[in-house]
This record gives structure tokens, sequence and C-alpha cells, in this order.
């Protein structure tokens, strides 16, 4: 029996779902409904008696003191239009899951086969709104078609028809799991075709080397011991697919590259090797007894060691393609996607902070979006939200971020995610940062059932986003699945009931239970016990699910009574698949019948090098001078409105940043706490004063003069950040995160070479500067392919880097705030300034380059943290605040109004070089600078730390709000109030989304 | 001989996520703390009248996904314990009737109103009264909050205090009656213990003093005895001066945060009256 049970407000209970949607159509689509409406409906398919479904109308599943419930009846709210809109077949719905739940805890049984809970809401609209404009909203604002479905009536209709009537979303799949073969010994044209079709995204070279693989004596006989015919199976292929994917093997960073610059010609012979790992190895190597570094490029994340107790592990990844496809399921699986990497980084860590960083096209972004494309401000709130879920659910702080706008992110937004987590360093004897799975291990899946989701995601995002981009690629996370899962996996840890364990990401169970293998050389799965949500899965379908909210862990056969019983006890559901062999054989099997039988040896060393052009040029704008501006107090507050200096705090309050208790720094600060943090501070340990300092650098906007000076710039950031909030250069790691537009040459690709020059440059910035600083990457990503392609429209985005940084400090209250203190102290620019404008936000916003970009020189900016972290040390700062978008009138700006004190100041006293305009020195975007300011009485002592530094002591603090600032010939030419600058650096994003 | 440090407990699983800095808070206090996993208490439900205290600490117990801790609300009302016909809801009533204390923070509380444990005005347990709903803003918020004290409440959490700062991270704080008749009893009867305030203490329904619309800028309440008390904002989120959003610009008391105070309150009642 399906009952269909409509939750809605009681009549004078305020509807703050419908006010929201409300302001929400008038601001997107500048329609006036008089009135919205928001009823939740559940469809319940199930037997039940009817006294469960009378506690389910007026009890479960409404709040009686707001709600009212009508079983199998209309709801009726006065409107014009009714819209409802739920998940396609087989989408995952969190609250239906636990909808269900309450049923089975209610009815004192479980539901039976095929029973289920499924949700949707209907919207109650009034208004002045035709067909065309329902479907606008529908689609605009409430459904995203590739995962929802839906419904819309007239209220007349609505009316004739008794409600909207009936629909059960549930899966149906008449086609019974098959094993298909393929004779790879075809017409290539027509294999290269077959891959197109089935999403493999192998090259041409890859299907050679498979097929050679294929063709061998040795392998046709081997194959046929175990059961298989010459021809490769589609889970053999698929498994090969997935795991020389671009996503899993980084074929660009370990290619083969001819770099070519003003006719000189060098040769990399990987990118990965040469810049990342060289870099690491080298500062390790320099460091020796004072390295940090625990376990570095080999697991899910970075381990670097924190005090005598406990190690971090860090990490960082992207989910680009998911999120632009569905800014709310794709960011939300980004961010609990990322929280197992670190949980399943060595023996596992528990998680002790997110920091998350979107890169958007501007939300008010005007004109037609390309087909396929959501509008920027739809997806910086999709993204916002799937966040917001995804770590506030989790019960994790998100402790830093930034939002960076830019045209290119129009195509593909980047959405960067990281965690880090904590372990003791030692458990049962062991040091956590190893883990290895033994002979004889059983191959164990905990957590959430497998369906069609995310199928093909790992060779998916190799590829540009078109428009036969599969819809299956989306999956949706549930954070609360996962923290059951984890809740349960750290007790398991500490008990000593696992030997390894891994999470499943991108490629599932082909890519998490491949790489353990590499441990024993070999496994065997029986794909058949794999649980499902629905039926009708091939093996092939079963292996490479993305389904969310899954890890795996190898457990000794005399651990396996006590690993299953408490994983019974707390209510998670783990299933095992197999075991680890030293077959030399990745194995699977499907009731008994061998579906794959792949060398270990060809399916992780097989792939073949890929072999790549880069040739750089220099590319130089010619334009005109910009005129002097006429009033600089107009012109700051511009400065200070731009989307990528203004407050994000809009996004920032919607995240949980205290959550565990530890936090020190807080992404906002100052006196009325909505000040901008350079960084974010964190104390994981409540018994000890140590602590973990976390920031970020990011500034694709340099990448179009040249991304080695980009990439420096990003690294710089990221470490000044840091150092700004008390961290230290010495006990400090990075993260790299690239994101970069398709840097292979092709026919619908000229630009290729270029842009892998743009990338052989970034990395040796990344090298370079990363020796010189003593700051070692422990770990990475790239995304290789962020391209938006439909027939004549092509979108790429900027060049990205984003560096993050960690540092460990020894006493969190000696951490630094950007926020002035008090009046009578002495403000001091530390750091000279270039005339440095090329991407700055003061040129771009007048339209123009500027071809000169800021470089780092780096070992003054090395002398410059050194200084500042000792006088912060020392107590000599009192703030502290790092320049950077905007230049040194926005950091003054921010370091005034976030401490509610104005400042007198004189640019005349800023070290600086070959700068003639006072806007120029305004707004120059040079690196490793700060605003810092000290007692008067400490003017000596600061003097004493920065000989060797070059500094100025510009002006002093005010009681007042008066913000002024004197020009090179002194004249006065910024005279305003910290309140203006304030409202004009809010507004932004407030006014967006009032 | 060393004094016996009376024993609470702090509940997680299922969605709860504060655990940890709510014990912390507890032995600082003075508790000898236990974490324990709902489930598992749910095998011996009785284990509760082991301790004197019992944490719900803040969380988004089953993803809030059918309103906040409402799911859980629903089990612990219908769900029939292991061979008994009781429920858990009774035998939370009868720890509270033995002179014991809970405190509900933030998702515990919206668990202890949904189960109808608070307010229970005239005594009237187990059933639900006042709700906790959407902010008005429609949004999940972090940000800190002035609180006053009703000097007129029995609250036991709150003795000797007036006037606190705290941080609230909540998206359905809104309290809302079912009725005048609720407020007026609840009002009446002493159930109000917090209400948002302005800086200097001056009771205020404006956002964002009032981060959520609430009625009579409730930010929380307890029971007739005044030893059950849930909160919206978190006590455990400031126990150590470094929490304080301005440590860094204000003079802040070294000795421990507001919110510890009201932990050391519980410690103190559960003392003198053991």
């Amino acid at each position: 029996m399906v009952y269909r049970i409509e939750v809605s407000c009681r009549e004078q209970v305020r509807d703050v779902a419908g006010e929201k949607l409300k302001k929400r159509i008038k601001a997107d689509f500048g329609i006036d409904v008089v009135a919205a409406h928001v009823v939740d409906v559940y469809t319940v398919d199930a037997d039940l008696s009817p006294g469960v479904v009378d506690v389910l109308r007026k009890d479960a599943f409404v709040d009686p003191v707001i709600h009212q419930g009508l079983t199998n009846r209309p709801t009726f709210i006065d409107a014009d239009w009714v819209i409802e809109v739920g998940f396609k077949p087989g989408v995952t719905d969190n609250v239906g899951r636990t909808a269900k739940e309450v049923i089975e805890a209610i009815a004192g049984a479980p539901f039976g086969n095929g029973e289920g809970v499924y949700t949707s809401k209907m919207y109650f609209l009034k208004g002045p709104l035709d067909k065309e404009g329902v479907v606008t909203i529908a689609e605009g604002a409430l459904a995203n078609t590739l995962i929802n479905r839906y419904a819309y009536k007239t209220m007349e209709q609505y009316r004739n028809d008794n409600g909207m009537g009936v629909y059960v979303p549930k899966v149906s799949i008449a086609a019974r799991p098959v094993v298909e073969t393929f004779d790879l010994n075809m017409d290539m044209e027509r294999l290269m075709q077959i891959n197109r079709e089935r999403t493999w995204a192998l090259s041409r070279d890859e299907l050679v080397t498979i097929r050679e693989y294929f063709n061998r004596k040795d392998v046709i006989e081997e194959r046929k011991r175990a059961g298989l015919g010459a021809q490769p199976t589609d889970v053999e292929i698929e498994v090969l697919a997935q795991t020389w994917s671009e996503h899993c093997k980084h074929k660009i960073f370990n290619a083969a590259i001819e770099y070519e610059e003003d006719g000189r010609k060098e040769s990399v012979d990987s990118l990965f090797k040469t810049y990342i790992v060289g870099s690491t190895e080298r500062i390790r190597k320099q460091k020796g007894k004072r390295d940090l570094c625990l376990s570095v490029f080999k697991d899910n994340a970075g381990i670097i060691r924190f005090n005598r107790r406990y190690n971090l592990a860090f990490k960082v990844e992207t989910h680009n393609t998911p999120s632009a496809l569905d800014p709310y399921g794709g960011a939300l699986t980004g961010i609990v996607g990322v929280n197992r990497d670190p949980f399943g980084t060595g023996k596992g860590a528990k998680l002790i902070f997110n920091t998350n960083v979107f890169c958007f096209a501007y939300p008010d972004h005007r004109g037609v979006m390309p087909p396929r494309l959501l509008h920027p401000k739809r997806v910086l709130e999709g993204v916002r939200e799937g966040v917001e879920h995804g770590g506030n659910k989790s019960g994790i702080p998100t402790i830093n971020g930034s939002l960076v706008f830019d045209d290119g992110y129009l195509g593909k937004p980047l959405v960067f995610c990281g965690t880090c987590g904590i372990m003791p360093r030692t458990i049962n004897g062991e040091p956590t940062q190893h883990k290895e799975a033994r002979k004889g291990d059983i191959i164990i899946m905990v957590g959430g059932k497998i369906g069609k989701d995310g199928i093909h995601g790992a060779t998916f995002s190799s590829e540009e986003l078109s428009e036969v981009s599969p819809t299956s690629a989306v999956q949706i996370g549930d954070p609360i699945t996962q923290k059951r899962m984890t809740d349960f996996l750290l007790i398991a840890r500490d008990r000593g009931l696992y030997t390894s364990i891994t999470d499943n990401g991108a490629g599932g169970l082909s890519s998490s239970v491949g790489e353990m293998a590499q441990d024993t050389n070999g496994c065997m799965i029986d794909l058949e016990k794999a649980p499902l949500k629905y039926q009708g899965l091939s093996p092939w379908e079963i292996l490479l699910s993305e389904a969310q909210e899954r890890m795996n862990v190898a457990v000794s056969p005399e651990r396996l009574d006590d690993f299953l019983a408490l994983s019974k006890e707390m209510n998670v559901t783990s299933t095992v698949l197999g075991e680890f062999t030293d077959s030399g054989k990745f194995h699977v099997r499907y009731k008994g019948e061998t579906v794959a039988c792949l060398d270990m040896k060809f399916l992780h060393e097989g792939l073949p090098k890929m072999n790549l052009k880069a040739r750089w040029e220099r590319k130089i704008v010619d334009e005109p001078p910009i005129p002097p501006p006429e009033d600089h107090n107009s012109l700051l507050r511009s400065v200070l409105g731009r989307w990528n200096v203004c407050s994000k705090e809009y996004v920032v309050r919607q995240y949980d940043h205290e959550v565990q208790g530890g936090s020190v720094v807080k992404p906002l600060t100052g006196k009325k706490n909505s000040g901008p943090s350079d960084a974010g501070v964190v104390r994981p340990d409540l018994d000890s004063f140590d602590g973990v300092v976390i920031s970020h650098g990011i500034c694709p906007k340099y990448s179009r003069f040249d991304t080695y000076h980009m990439v420096a710039c990003a690294i710089d950031e990221a470490i000044r950040n840091n150092i700004a909030g008390g961290g230290s250069l010495k006990a400090m790691a990075l993260l790299d995160n690239f994101c970069w537009s398709d840097p292979v040459s092709s026919e619908k690709n000229p630009e290729g070479e270029y842009k892998l020059a743009q990338l052989v440059r970034a990395n040796r910035a990344l090298y370079d500067y990363t020796t010189l600083f003593g700051t070692p990457c422990i770990s990475g990503k790239d995304s290789m392919k962020n391209d938006y392609i439909f027939n004549e429209i092509k979108i790429s985005v900027p060049q990205t880097v984003l560096v993050s940084a960690i540092s460990v400090i020894r006493d969190i209250r000696k951490a630094m705030t950007m926020d002035l203190k008090e009046a009578g102290d002495v403000v001091i620019v530390v750091g000279k300034t270039y005339p440095e404008l090329g991407g700055s936000e003061y040129f771009s916003m007048m339209g123009k380059s500027g071809n000169i970009a800021p470089k780092v020189r780096g070992s003054v900016a090395k002398k410059t943290f050194a200084g500042i972290e000792r006088a912060i040390g020392l107590g000599i700062i009192r703030s502290c605040h790092d320049v950077s978008d905007g230049g040194m009138a926005c950091a003054l700006a921010e370091s005034a109004f976030a401490g509610g004190l104005g400042i007198d100041a004189d640019l005349a006293k800023a070290p600086q070089i070959g700068i003639f305009r006072d806007d120029f020195l305004l707004f120059s975007e040079s690196q490793s600078r700060f605003i810092v300011s000290v007692k008067e009485k400490d003017l000596d002592r600061f003097q004493e730390i920065f000989r060797a530094v070059p500094y100025g002591v510009i002006g002093t603090v005010r009681a007042d709000g008066r913000f002024r600032i004197r020009g090179l010939d002194r004249d006065v030419v910024v005279d305003t109030e910290i309140d203006a600058l304030f409202d004009a650096w809010q507004r932004p994003l407030r006014e967006m989304f009032k | 001989m060393k004094k016996k440090r009376p024993k609470s407990l702090v509940l997680f699983g299922n969605g709860i996520n504060c655990e940890y800095e709510t014990a912390y808070a507890n032995r600082l206090a003075g508790f000898d703390t236990t974490i324990l996993h709902i489930d598992r208490l749910m095998e011996n439900p009785k284990d509760i009248h082991r301790y004197a205290f019992i944490n719900f600490p803040g969380g988004f117990l089953d993803g809030d996904d059918l309103g906040s801790a409402k799911a859980q609300a629903v089990k612990w009302r219908y769900q029939k314990l292991r061979s008994s016909t009781e429920r858990f809801v009774d035998e939370l009533i009868r720890f509270v009737a033995d002179g014991r204390i809970l405190l509900g923070i933030c998702n515990g509380f919206q668990l202890l109103v949904k189960t109808g444990l608070l307010p229970a005005a005239g005594g009237e347990y187990g059933r639900q009264t006042v709700t906790l709903t959407s902010n008005d803003s429609g949004r999940f918020e972090d940000r800190w909050v002035y609180l006053k004290i009703n000097q007129l409440s029995r609250c036991i959490f709150t003795r000797d205090m007036d006037k606190i700062y705290l941080p609230v991270r909540h998206g359905e704080g809104k309290c809302v009656a079912d009725g005048r008749e609720t407020i007026g009893k609840i009002k009446e009867g002493g159930h109000i213990v917090l209400q948002y305030a302005d800086e200097k203490g001056n009771v205020t329904g404006e956002y964002p003093s009032c981060p959520n619309g609430s009625t009579e800028a409730i930010a929380g309440l307890c029971d007739s005895s005044g030893r059950i008390f849930g909160l919206m904002p978190h006590p455990e989120g400031f126990i150590h001066y470094t929490q304080h959003p301005r440590w860094t610009r204000e003079p802040v008391e070294k000795s421990g945060g507001d919110g510890l105070r009201i932990f050391r309150n519980a410690y103190r009642f559960i003392s003198e009256n053991q």
C-alpha cells in the first residue's frame, strides 16, 4: 500500500522556507510572487497498520506545535500554481532513509524487500505567473533536472485532480546483470568509438597497450586457467580504464615533456617526480632531524608530526565537474569525500577541521548561459549549502577558506575541500603512519550500499564537460551515515581490529581494493556479496560504483568476529568481500565465475608513458596608462567592494567554525566579530597549548602573465597568511592543488602546448620557492581538464593553483589577529612595494591588464616571515594583517574597521621602488608585505628585529573612526570614516543574499 | 582519602558531534565522565541510573532529517525497550524524579523539547508543547550572543549568574509554543532560564542579538524542578578564554569561560545533594 503524507505549516505559523523562496524568486527572476509556501511530502510504499500511519501523520513526520499532516488527502493553500519536486529513481534520498528508520522503530519491524520511503516537496505559488514563469522557477531554482523530477499544475487542475497524484520513484532495472566481452582486435576507429560511448577515456596508445596485453600467449593461457576466454570482459576493461584514468594515475604530471622557451629546448621526465617529490625530498634532507614529514605522497593524505602524542594528516581535494552539474550534491560529496582521505590515511585519523576554497564566475553575471551550465549565483548557493551540510553535520569545524571570482569559472567552478585529521603517534605500540594489508587478510567494505551512483566519475572527470557528460556521474553524500561509520571505525582502530584502511572514492572498489592489494600483490573479490541499493547492477557497475560513505579495511581472520560484532553493535553495515592474496592477480568473481583476472603488475605499471610538448611564449598587451583617479575615497570603497576583496561573512557564518571546542582564531575577528582573519588557529588537543595554524594562497589572476610568478605568489600568500596568524615557518608544511585547463595539445585544443608550458613553469616555481622557504609539500592533487566545450563555445578556467599551509605552534596563547587594538599604537608596513599592478584588483576594475604582475623576492620574503614570527613570539606585534588583493589601502582599511579604530597614515614613509603615483602605491599587490601595529614603546625592539627587512612606520592608530592617508607629496588623498569603508566591504554579498 | 567524583554521562552517536568538548567541560567541572553511544545505551537503558548527570550534546541527530532531533525523539517516545513495555522517555522521567539532572545543548535541547521533557509546565512530562524550528533568517548561523539569566527561574545550572556570552550554532533555534496558554505557563512557572540580550544585557528580539526570532527571545528553558535544562547556545564552546572571539583584544577572564560556570553549577548541585 502507498501512503502519501503531506506536511504543511499551520495557518498562524510563519513559513520561513516559503518566505525564503519568495525572496529568491524576486532576486533571481525578478518575479513578484504574492506568496510562496512549501509542503513536505512523504510517499511511503510499505505495508503498515493504520495505527502506525496515524502516528506518522500526527507526530513522526510533523512537528505538532507548528505543522498539520494529511494522509492521502491533498493540502489546500491559497495559490495559483503548485509545483512538486522529488528525486529521480535511484538518487540518494537522505530524509527518506531516516523516515524509513523511524517507521521501523515505531512499527517494531523492519521494512520488507522493495518497501521504501520517498520524499518530495510541493511549492504553492500565488501571483501573476504563466506556465513559462512556472517552468523557469521550477528549473531555475527548485529542481535540478539531472537528479530531480518535477511536475506542476494550475490550482484549478490540482483541485480537479484532487491533488498532485501519487508517484513512487522506485528503481526498476529490467536488465539482468551481464558480463560482456570485447574483441579488441577490431578496427582502431571502431574501438575508439566504443571507447567514447562507454566513457573509458582511454587514449589510442593505451588501447593498443591493452590489446597487446590480451593478445599475449602467456596471458591467454593464464586467463584460460581462470575460466576466461581470449577476449577481455567489460569488467577488465573498466578496471583498466579507471586505474589508468588521468584522475587516478596523473598521466600528465608523470609524462615525458619536451619544453621549449625562446628556441631553447629542455626535457622533463615527470613534473611530479622532478619538482614536487623532488623539492620535498630535498627539503627533508636539508632539515634532517627537524624534518616534520612522516608520510608524503603515498597515502590518501600527507602526515606530519604534531607533538609528542599526535600526528596530523592533511589533504585537499577538488570536486569540480560534479559541482558544475549539481552544485549541492557535488560539493556535499566533495567535503564528505575529502573527509575520508585523512580518515583513511595510515591507521586512520580523527577529523579536526575543514577548509574550503571556491572559485566561481561573478554571481551578478548577466547574459545567456551556455547549454547545461547553471548560473554562477545558483552554483555559489548550491556549493555553499552542500559544504554547509557536509561540514556542519559531520561535526568538523570549517576554519579557513575563501571565494575567488573570475569569468573563466563559468564553464566549471572549482570546489576545493580540505580536511585535517589527528592520530595518536602510536596505537598498540605500532606507528600510526604505517598500514599494510597482509596475505590472508579479509577484505571488508564498511558503510553504505552500492547503487549506480557516480559510475565513471574517475574517467569522466578526466574529460572536459560537454553535452555527452553522463548524468550518473553525480553522487549525493550522506554525512550522517558517514559519521556513524567513522564513529565505529575509530573505536575499531583503537582496538587494533584492522591492519589497513582506505576510502572508496573515485573508481570505487576497483580503485580502493586495487591499491590495497599492492601490499600483498593480489586479491580475490566475490562481487555478489556486495550489498546493493537495488537489483540489476552488472558486475562492472558494482566494482566501479562511487556510491558514498564507504571505507575498506583489511582484517586478519582472527579479528574478524570482533570486528563484525562491534560493527553490528554500532549499527554500521560491514560486508566481507574477499581476501588479499599473493597470486599476482587482481581476481574478481561473480557468483563463483571469474569475471576479471588481471596481472597486478600490468594493472599498476602497464600504463604507457605520455609524451607531450610544451612551448612557452610571453604575452604582452599594449595599452595606454590609466589616468590618475579623481577621488581616492570612492576608489578605495569601490576596490573594497570588489567580489574578490569584499566580506565573505554571508558564507562564513553559515559554517560551524567552533565545534570540537578548539577554536582559537576564528575566520571572523575584531571588535564586531566580522573582520577577515588571515589564518585559522585550532587547538585539537584541549589538554595542551599546542596548535595548528591553517591558511592558503590562491591567485589565478596572475596566470595570464606567467604561471611561474603566479605559483610563487600563491606560496607567498599561503605562508604570509599563516605567519600573520602566528604560524611558524620552521614547522610548516604545504599542500598543492593544481586545476588546469587541458594542457594536451590536439586539434580541438591548439593552445595545449602553451598550457603545458604554463604547467611546467608553475612546477618550477613550486620547486624553487618551497626549497627556498623550507616548506615541503606533503600531498596534493591535480585536475587537468577544467574546460567546458559545447559546439563553438569553449570556456576554460584560468590556470589555478591552491597552496594550503599548515604549521604547528607550541603556544596558541600567542596566536595573532589582524584587527588594530588600541589608539596610539603605531602602524607599520613591512615589505617593499613595487609598481606591480598587473592583474591587481584596481587595474582589473579599470579594465586594464597592467602587464607587470607581482614577483616574489624570495630571500627578503624569508627574512620578513622570520622577523614577523619572532616579533609575534616576543609579544611585540599587536595586530598583523597580510597585504594581498586590493593592496596596502585595503589591508589598512580592513585592519582599521576590524579594530573599530581609525588611522593617520603617510604614504611617503612606506618603503617602495619606482612608484610615483599614490594610486599605484595604495593598490599595488606586491608580495611578502604585512600591515602590523605595535605599541610605541616597543618600536626600538621592533627595529632591532627588522634590521635586514624593509619597513616603514607609516602612521598611528586613532581613537575615533577617521581614516586618513597622506599621499607621496604629503596632501591628504584619503579622508573618510571606517564605517563607510566597512559598509562598502560588507555590501556585495550581504545585498545579494538579503 | 580523595573524594570520589560524581559520575556524568555524555551521549554520542547517530549524528551527535559535540561529545568531545562537552565531556571535556564535564571533567573540568569535576565529574567522572563517560561518553556512551546511544545504540549501546539502548542495549541497557537502565544504565543511566548509574550516573548523576546526563548530557545531550549538540549535533545533528539523524541528520535533523525530519526536523531537528525529531527522529530520535520519536524513537524514544514510541520504541518499546528491549523485553519491556516501557519507552526510554519513561526511564528519563524516572531519572529526574530521583533528583538527578539533565542538560540538553542545541540539538540536545531540541531533543528534550521534542520528547516533551521541556518545558513540561505543570509537571506534564512527555507531551510536546513548544518547539524549536527554523530561524527567521532561514539560515544556519554561527555567532556569539549575550544572554540574560532570568533570576526568577529555578534552574540549578544558572545559579549566581546574570549575563553571559556564548556561541550559537544552529539553523533551528526559534522557540515557538503551541499557544498563548503555554507561553503564560512557562513565564509564570519560571521555565524561561535564558533570553537573548544586547551587549548591555537588555533582553531583545532584534536580529542579530537574537539570532532566530524566538518567542520572548527564549534561548533556554528548564522544567519546574529546575533540574532539566536545555539551551540553544553552546556552554561547552566557552570553557577557556582563547575560545572568546575577542580574546586577542579584550580583557577576558583567564580562569574559565562563562560556559564552564554552567557545568560547575551542575557539579555544585550534585555535590550538595548527594
